[in-house]
C-alpha cells in the first residue's frame, strides 16, 4: 500500500468524523428535553475529528521515519553469510543496489541472484509494514472515533477543548523556526567536529594555505591536502569590502536623496524600481559578473597594461555592491524617516540649510540605524554564493590587490559539495567547517545588527 | 560702524553662498547615487534583451525530403514500431546530399552533414509517425520541410560568429560557410519561432534545449514550498501576535526569527543536505527536498509578513468580538484574521518570489544534474529555472548565451507577475482603519 494512500485516507477519515460529530451533535440537540448544548454542533464536529486523526498523524509519522531501519535491518539480515563481514560502506552499497532494482532503476537490472532474492525479501517486508501500519490506524480509528463519539453531550466543553487543541497546534508552528536554527547549527557542528577531527582548529582557523585536493592514491604528489582557511577569509573580506564600498555610499545616498529631497512622485516611482533591484535573484548577477563585468574590466586593464584578472575581485566586488544597493537603501530608508520631524524643524529654525540638517543632525541621530543596516548588509555580502561562485575565482590567493582572483568560503563550499566525493573525506568535511564559520559569523553580526536596530526603534517610538 | 557691517554682511554673504554651493553637492550626489542604482538597472535590463531576444527564433533550412521506403520501411509492412527504429537522420543526410552533390570527400560530407540538428530527424519522425497510419503510401513520397539546422548554423544566419574573421578563429570551417550562403541565397533559409526553447528539456545541442523541464521542477518546487510554509508560516504569527505572552521565551522565538530570515541561503542548502539527504535518506535532485529547503528559508519572511498584517488590524476590532462575547480563537479566527489575510498573501507571494530566484541551497542538495525529461511529480529528479540559468551560463558555446539571457528574462517575467500580483492584492485590499 502506498503511503500517499494511507494520507488520503486519513483525511477522508478527518472530513467523515467532522461531519459525523457535527451531525450527532445536531440530533442529540434536536431530542425533545434535551438541554442547550455547551458548544456549536461545528465544534462537536472538529473535536471528533482532532481525536480521530491526531494521534494517527503522530503514529503515521513515526512509521515513516522508522520503517526504513526496519527494511534495512531484514534485507541485510536475509543476505547470505558472506555479506556478514563487509563493512558498512559495502552493505549500504549493495542495500541501495537492492532498493534499485525493486524500483526497476534501469541501470540495476543485471544483478545478481542474491540480489533479487534480497529484493524478494525487501518488498515481502515493505508489504508486511504498511499491512500493519494499515491495519494498526484502522484499529485505532475505530477506537478513537468510539471514545469521542460517546462524549457528545450537551453539557461537553467541546468548544474549549478544540481551542485548546488549535493553540497548542499554533505554538508546534512557532517552534519549526527554533527546530530550524537548532538543526542548522547540530547538523553543521555535527560534520564540523568530524573534520576536525582530522585536522586541528588551529591549522584550519590560521593556515596559510588552501588545497583541499586530498589524493586518490596514499603515494601520489601532494596528496596531503592543506585546510588553511585564511586566504578564504581574505578573499571573503576583500570581495564583501570592496561591494560594501560600492554600496554604502551610493545605498545611503540614494535613501538620503528619497527620503529628504525626493518629490512623492519621483519617490513613488523611482523606490520600487530600485525595489526591482533587490528582486533580481543572485544567480543573474552572478551571470551579468562573468560575461558582461568580468570581461569589460580586463578589456580596460588590457588597454591601460594593468594585469586584470577576468575573475578580479574588483569586478565581482562591484557587481556584488549593485546588489546590496537596494538592501542599503530601503533598510536606510525606513531608519531615516523615523528620524522624528522635529529634530528637523528644530535645525532649521535654527537657520540650517537642508543638507546642514541632514549631516549634522539626521544622520547623527540615525547613526545606530545605519549601523545596523551596514552590518546586516555586511552579512548579506558574507553569504552572498551566485555571485562568487560563478565569477570569482577557484584558487586560493592571499591578497589584498582588487585585480587578482581571489576565491570565498561560499565558492570552497559549492565547489566541495556539488560533483562526486565519498561523504567522510576531510576535503568534503571542510565544506561544513566553512559552513559553522560563515554562519556563526552571520549570526553575530545578525544579532548585533538586529539588537542596534531594535533599540534605535524603540528610541523613537 | 558701518564699514564693519558691510564687511560682516560680505563674510556672512560668502558664506551662504558657499553653503548653498555644498547644499547643491550634496543634493546632487544624493540624486546622482539614485541614477546610478536606476542606471544599472537599465543597462541590466538592455544587456539582457539585446542578447537574450534572438533565442526566441532559430534557423529552420527548407530541404526537400524523400521518404525512401529502403530506408524507413524495408519489410514493406508499415510495422509502426520497426519505422520508429529508422534511420530518419539518414534522409536528411540524403536531401544535404542532393541539394550539394558536389560534396563527396569523406571528411567534407560529415562537415556538410553538421549544418542540420539532430533534432531534424527528429522531426521527421514525428511527421512520418504522424502520416502513415491515415496515409501508408505517404512513404515513397517527396516533400519540402523547414527543418531544424543546427546551432552553429543558427549562430551564423543570426550574425553571431563572424564571417570576416580567420576560419582558425572561427567554429564554422569555410566550406560550410560556403554552403549556409549557398542555402541563403536561393532562400532556404529562415528564422522561425524557437518551440524547443519551451517545450524542451535541457540538451547539449544548444537548439534543442529548452526551459520547460527546469520551470515544472520550479513549480513543483513552489508548491511543496507553499503548501509548507504558508500555514506554519501564519499559525506562528498568529500564536506570536495573538496568545503568547511577552517572556523570554517568545523573545526567544522571535530573535530566532529575524536571525534566521538574515542567514545566508547557503547555509539551509548545508542543513538540507546534512539532514534531509544524509540522515533522512531523502532523494538527491527531488524537488521535495528542494521545496523544504525553500520552505525553511521562506518560512521568516512568512512570518515577519503576516505578523505586520496582524498588528494592522486595530485593537476595536479585536475588542468588539471579546465584547459580544466571542471567545479568544473565534476573534482571531473569525474576525482578524480575515482582516490580515491579504497581508499575510502579500507577504507570502513576495516570499515565494524569492524561493522562486534562489539557487544556492539547491547546489547543495544536487539538483544540479542535467536534466533532459520533464518530471512527473516531485519526487523525479529535477533542476529549477534559477539552477539551468547557472547551468548554462557556465558553458562556453555561443548558442547557449542567447539561451541564458532568454531563460533569465523568462524567470524575472515570472518573478515580476508575482511581485505584480503582490502589489495588485495590497492594493485591492488596503483598508484605513
Amino acid at each position: 500500500m502506498e503511503l500517499s494512500t494511507i494520507l488520503f485516507a486519513i483525511a477522508g477519515l478527518a472530513a467523515l468524523s467532522y461531519v459525523a460529530g457535527r451531525q450527532r451533535a445536531i440530533l442529540v440537540g434536536a431530542r425533545d428535553a434535551a438541554p442547550k448544548f455547551h458548544s456549536l454542533p461545528g465544534y462537536h464536529g472538529a473535536y471528533l475529528a482532532f481525536w480521530c486523526v491526531l494521534p494517527l498523524l503522530l503514529v503515521f509519522a513515526a512509521w515513516v521515519v522508522l520503517e526504513p531501519s526496519f527494511l534495512r535491518a531484514s534485507v541485510l539480515a536475509a543476505l547470505p553469510s558472506e555479506f556478514a563481514t563487509a563493512s558498512g560502506d559495502e552493505l549500504s552499497l549493495t542495500y541501495n543496489q537492492v532498493r534499485n532494482f525493486v524500483e526497476g532503476s534501469s541501470v540495476a537490472q543485471n544483478v545478481s541472484a542474491d540480489i533479487a532474492a534480497a529484493a524478494d525479501v525487501y518488498t515481502a517486508a515493505l508489504d508486511n509494514s504498511r499491512l500493519l501500519l494499515a491495519w494498526l490506524l484502522g484499529g485505532m480509528a475505530v477506537l478513537l472515533f468510539a471514545i469521542a463519539w460517546r462524549r457528545i453531550a450537551p453539557a461537553f466543553r467541546a468548544r474549549n477543548l478544540v481551542e485548546k487543541a488549535i493553540e497548542y497546534l499554533f505554538i508546534a508552528a512557532s517552534l519549526v523556526a527554533i527546530l530550524t536554527t537548532i538543526g542548522i547549527f547540530v547538523s553543521v557542528l555535527f560534520e564540523a567536529i568530524r573534520f576536525f577531527q582530522q585536522v586541528s582548529v588551529f591549522d584550519f582557523l590560521f593556515g596559510l594555505d588552501w588545497s583541499p585536493q586530498t589524493a586518490i592514491r596514499e603515494d601520489q604528489v601532494g596528496s596531503s591536502g592543506a585546510f588553511g582557511a585564511v586566504p578564504l577569509f581574505g578573499g571573503t573580506l576583500l570581495i564583501s569590502g570592496i561591494a560594501m564600498l560600492v554600496a554604502a555610499p551610493v545605498g545611503l545616498m540614494a535613501a538620503i536623496y528619497l527620503s529628504e529631497y525626493a518629490s512623492p512622485r519621483l519617490r513613488n516611482y523611482a523606490k520600487p524600481m530600485l525595489e526591482i533591484l533587490a528582486g533580481i535573484p543572485t544567480v543573474v548577477y552572478g551571470y551579468f559578473a562573468a560575461l558582461t563585468v568580468g570581461p569589460l574590466l580586463r578589456g580596460v586593464g588590457d588597454s591601460l597594461n594593468l594585469p586584470v584578472s577576468s575573475e578580479s575581485a574588483l569586478g565581482v566586488g562591484l557587481v556584488m555592491g549593485i546588489m546590496i544597493i537596494p538592501f542599503v537603501s530601503s533598510l536606510s530608508d525606513d531608519v531615516i524617516n523615523a528620524v522624528p520631524q522635529s529634530l528637523r524643524d528644530g535645525s532649521y529654525g535654527l537657520g540650517a540649510t537642508q543638507s546642514e540638517t541632514i549631516r549634522q543632525v539626521v544622520l547623527p541621530a540615525a547613526l545606530p540605524g545605519i549601523v545596523g543596516a551596514l552590518l546586516l548588509a555586511i552579512s548579506r555580502a558574507i553569504g552572498e554564493t551566485m555571485i562568487v561562485v560563478m565569477a570569482a575565482g577557484l584558487s586560493a590567493n592571499l591578497t589584498v590587490n582588487p585585480l587578482d582572483s581571489v576565491t570565498t568560503v561560499t565558492v570552497q563550499i559549492v565547489t566541495l559539495l556539488t560533483g562526486d566525493q565519498e561523504f567522510d573525506s576531510a576535503k568534503t568535511l571542510s565544506a561544513f567547517a566553512l559552513g559553522l564559520v560563515l554562519f556563526l559569523v552571520t549570526l553575530l553580526l545578525n544579532v548585533i545588527a538586529l539588537n542596534v536596530v531594535r533599540r534605535y526603534r524603540e528610541q523613537y517610538e | 560702524m558701518t564699514r564693519s557691517n558691510s564687511d560682516l554682511k560680505a563674510r556672512v554673504g560668502a558664506g551662504i553662498r558657499r553653503r548653498y554651493w555644498h547644499e547643491r553637492v550634496f543634493r546632487a550626489l544624493g540624486f546622482g547615487a539614485l541614477l546610478v542604482g536606476l542606471a544599472f538597472l537599465g543597462f541590466f535590463f538592455y544587456t539582457l534583451i539585446a542578447t537574450g531576444y534572438t533565442a526566441l527564433r532559430q534557423t529552420r533550412v527548407l530541404l526537400e525530403i524523400e521518404y525512401r521506403a529502403e530506408t524507413l520501411d524495408p519489410a514493406g509492412n508499415r510495422d509502426l514500431a520497426e519505422i520508429r527504429q529508422a534511420d530518419f537522420q539518414g534522409l536528411v543526410r540524403d536531401a544535404l546530399q542532393r541539394r550539394f552533390p558536389e560534396v563527396t570527400e569523406r571528411n567534407s560530407r560529415r562537415e556538410l552533414f553538421a549544418l542540420m540538428s539532430e533534432g531534424a530527424g527528429l522531426e521527421l519522425r514525428n511527421r512520418v509517425l504522424d502520416r502513415v497510419p491515415g496515409n501508408p503510401d505517404f512513404i515513397g513520397t517527396t516533400e519540402s520541410l523547414w527543418l531544424l539546422a543546427a546551432a552553429d548554423t543558427d549562430m551564423v544566419v543570426k550574425g553571431h560568429i563572424d564571417r570576416a574573421v580567420d576560419e582558425s578563429l572561427r567554429r564554422v570551417s569555410d566550406a560550410q560557410l560556403g554552403w549556409i550562403e549557398a542555402l541563403e541565397a536561393d532562400g532556404s533559409v529562415a528564422l522561425r519561432f524557437n518551440k524547443y526553447f519551451f517545450t524542451g528539456g535541457n540538451s547539449s545541442d544548444p537548439e534543442l534545449a529548452g526551459i520547460w523541464a527546469a520551470t515544472v521542477g520550479s513549480f513543483y518546487m513552489l508548491i511543496v514550498t507553499l503548501a509548507l510554509s504558508f500555514p506554519l508560516g501564519v499559525a506562528t504569527a498568529i500564536y506570536l501576535e495573538e496568545f503568547a505572552r511577552k517572556n523570554r521565551w517568545t523573545d526567544l522565538i522571535e530573535v530566532n526569527i529575524n536571525n534566521l530570515a538574515a542567514v545566508p541561503s547557503i547555509v539551509f542548502g548545508l542543513l538540507g543536505l546534512s539532514l534531509f539527504i544524509n540522515t533522512f535518506g531523502l532523494p538527491r535532485q527531488a524537488p521535495v527536498v528542494g521545496g523544504l529547503v525553500l520552505s525553511l528559508m521562506t518560512l521568516p519572511v512568512i512570518i515577519i509578513a503576516s505578523r505586520a498584517a496582524l498588528t494592522a488590524v486595530p485593537p476595536s476590532i479585536r475588542d468588539a468580538a471579546l465584547a459580544v462575547g466571542a471567545s479568544r480563537m473565534q476573534t482571531v479566527l473569525h474576525h482578524v484574521l480575515p482582516l490580515a489575510l491579504p497581508g499575510m498573501l502579500t507577504g507570502t507571494i513576495i516570499g515565494m518570489a524569492r524561493a522562486l530566484g534562489e539557487s544556492a541551497p539547491l547546489l547543495m542538495i544536487g539538483m544540479v544534474a542535467f536534466i533532459v525529461d520533464v518530471p512527473d511529480s516531485p519526487l523525479d529528479a529535477a533542476t529549477a529555472l534559477p539552477v539551468q540559468v547557472y547551468l548554462w551560463a557556465e558553458l562556453p558555446e555561443r548558442a547557449f548565451v542567447e539561451r541564458t539571457s532568454a531563460a533569465i528574462l523568462v524567470l524575472l517575467a515570472f518573478l515580476l507577475l508575482m511581485n505584480l500580483t503582490a502589489v495588485l492584492l495590497r492594493k485591492r485590499f488596503e483598508r484605513r482603519y
